[in-house]
């Protein structure tokens, strides 16, 4: 049997965060995954993450996990792969299966990682083939480069539902509509405006009734729900597609804590059953400790705090640092991790209605109902004013935890201030230079910058771009409203691509004055405008 | 589609495929079929087309990829004679022969459905 200081089961953000803490401060740490690849799912995300700085926010997921992959590597953490653990006994021995032998590990202190599973739910059909976890579609999309589908239909409107959405879009499939039974949007509006502005339908209050098929999906019918959840005779609405793609949540996957006696607590809002632990992750068992999704469901940025903070713990546990120290350095993380859970989304508020912002504008129903602001409610939020000269227009209308927007104006054009979920205010008047950091900045691809005064009759809106074909200048097409319909004819001014816009093209279109508040996505091509 | 337009190519964001995967070939229930060397089988499969990886015992259903990441066994199929293989997680050797998985067992020559 061999004995490790630490043993951590998985090696996603939250594994991988808390043996970087713990090898750097001298415990011979190990970490044990099932897959092939150490990152856990931050090696499928590829779209910007939310938060500040310090979350490295504005970054994209994958990118997170190969700098936490270097980290790991620095600190001398030894990540073993195609490991399973099947066991956490008494005393802390892990039973590991590693190809088709069984090993016995001891740890004197342990750390669970394991992360989540996918929720599923069961319709007539749900079992055919083309039926699909949103997981599975980001693994095929974007791990092996394989479309998931042409055609699919997404059930779901969290920000799984809404992120995948997105990322199908890229690899170049059609989502046909986004549909869920809650009747509001589950995910940040922002996620949802940027598929709506495609002109993908949003079917809230709704469900799936069948997925239609013999061998495999070739249809699906949904239908609407009444307040008690049931269906509602009549409003049957069929979709031809191939893929049904269901993101209706995410499980913790505690049962090693459990197997090892760990005090289990069921908690709705944590997702499901989980190990009761301390505010160090400490379950009842002493120097076992539980992190990220495995004891509760949150982001991947909580997550990688969260680990942080049970490797700081398990070294003073096994008498590797003082009191003193390891108060100031989990001091530091808790700072961290608490202003990520502030806001309208935040752990503590979940399941709760909110109406209005901090600020007190009113949370637009519309974009709860429909995935989009409407065009006469946008004035009501602070990042969006006309100007004489060219400014940005930023369309975040909920508190969350995200301020790149306000490190990247370097002309003091947008204000957050120091509690990150404020909603972005603009000065109209600051000086904006069209460097267009902001706009590749924002994670949620809510910034446009806009000159309502380009020629006598003419504006331009600046838009975030991240599909191919990229639209070139000088390309004839129609501008998009923010619910996806053409308003009116655009052409393409100008496309930018830098270094620092980490992949996010900027596309500036021209449309006549009167649409400068309205163009807010482009397609190329001719298509009827009404 | 074709089995090119399964495949993304060029990516907004990932961009391109670093190297050139290596081609292999491998069999699917008899047939000669091509992927790349590495890759789970079960996305060799699917560039190709393929979305029935097994029939269930008792009811005779059709089942294919669901979680992708080996958790759910929905992919489960016979590969070199040994059934109960997850594709989504086993990769993809040359010459591999893949068959459809009818209960625990691939189907036997001459045997119908």
């Amino acid at each position: 049997m061999k004995r490790y200081d630490v043993i951590v089961v998985g090696a996603g953000p939250a594994g991988l965060s808390a043996a970087i803490e713990t090898a750097r401060r001298g415990l011979k740490t190990i970490v044990f995954d099932e897959n092939a690849r150490p990152g856990g799912q931050l090696i499928k995300q590829i779209h910007k993450f939310f938060g500040s700085k310090e979350h490295m926010a504005k970054e994209r997921g994958f990118h997170i996990g190969e700098d936490l992959l270097k980290e790991a590597e620095a600190a001398g953490v030894e990540v073993c792969l195609n490991s399973i653990v099947a066991g956490l006994y008494l005393d802390k021995e892990v039973v590991v299966k590693q190809g088709d032998a069984v090993y016995h590990y001891k740890g004197d202190s342990i750390i669970l990682a394991t992360g989540a599973s996918e929720n599923m739910v069961m319709f007539d059909g749900w079992t055919l083939p083309g039926v699909i976890g949103a997981g599975a579609a980001q693994t095929m999309m974007n791990l092996h480069g394989v479309r998931p589908g042409s055609k699919v239909l997404m059930l779901g409107s969290g920000n799984v539902g809404l992120v995948v959405s997105y990322q199908l879009l890229q690899a170049g499939c059609e989502v046909v509509a986004i549909v869920d039974a809650a009747p509001r949007v589950g995910g940040y509006g922002v996620h949802a405006s940027k598929l709506a502005r495609t002109g993908i339908p949003f079917y809230l209050s709704h469900t799936i009734l069948k997925a239609e098929g013999t061998n495999c999906v070739n249809g699906v019918t949904i239908a609407e729900l009444d307040g008690n959840f049931q269906f509602i005779p009549g409003t049957e609405k069929h979709f031809d597609c191939d893929t049904i793609c269901i993101a209706v949540g995410l499980s913790p996957m505690s049962k090693l804590a459990k197997m090892s006696g760990c005090a289990m607590e069921e908690n709705g809002r944590k997702g499901g059953t989980v190990p009761v632990i301390s505010e160090t992750g400490e379950t009842s068992i002493p120097g076992i400790f539980a992190a990220g999704d495995v004891s509760g469901i949150e982001e991947a940025s909580s997550a990688m705090i969260e680990g942080r903070i049970a490797g700081i713990s398990a070294a003073e546990y096994l008498g590797y640092t003082g009191e003193e120290e390891t108060e100031r350095d989990i001091k530091v993380q808790e700072a961290s991790l608490d202003s990520l859970r502030q806001g309208m989304f935040a752990p503590k508020n979940r399941g709760k209605k909110i109406e209005t912002t901090d600020e007190g504008c009113p949370i637009s129903t519309h974009l709860l109902r429909n995935g989009y602001l409407n065009d006469e409610e946008v004035w009501n939020y602070p990042g969006i004013t006309h100007a004489a000269s060219i400014h940005p227009v930023i369309e975040c209308t909920q508190n969350i935890p995200c301020n790149p927007c306000q490190d990247a104006c370097k002309k003091g054009c947008i204000k957050i201030g120091t509690d990150m979920t404020a909603l972005p205010q603009v000065d109209p008047d600051a000086g904006c230079i069209n460097c267009g950091m902001c706009v590749a900045n924002c994670p949620g691809q809510a910034i446009f910058l806009v000159d309502e005064h380009y020629s006598e009759d003419s504006a331009t809106v600046t838009l975030p771009y991240e599909f191919l074909p990229l639209p070139k200048k000088g390309d004839a097409g129609v501008a998009l409203s923010r619910g996806g319909s053409p308003v009116c004819d655009a052409e393409v001014v100008a496309v930018r691509k830098v270094p620092a816009f980490d992949q996010t093209a900027l596309v500036t279109i021209k449309v006549p004055k009167d649409f400068a508040g309205t163009a807010r996505f482009f397609k190329a091509g001719e298509e009827n405008v009404g | 589609m074709m089995d090119s337009e399964r495949r993304i190519s060029e990516h907004p964001i990932l961009g391109s495929p670093e190297k050139e995967p290596k081609v292999v070939r491998f069999y699917y229930d008899g047939k000669e079929c091509e992927g790349n060397e590495g890759e789970p089988i079960a996305m060799a499969l699917k560039a190709q087309g393929v979305m029935i990886h097994r029939y269930t015992q008792k009811r005779h259903e059709p089942r294919g990829m669901f979680c992708a990441i080996g958790r759910c066994t929905d992919c489960v199929m016979v590969v070199n004679g040994q059934p109960n293989v997850r594709t989504c997680i086993t990769p993809l050797e040359a010459d591999m022969d893949v068959r459809t998985q009818y209960g625990v067992r691939a189907m036997e020559e001459g045997e119908g459905k």
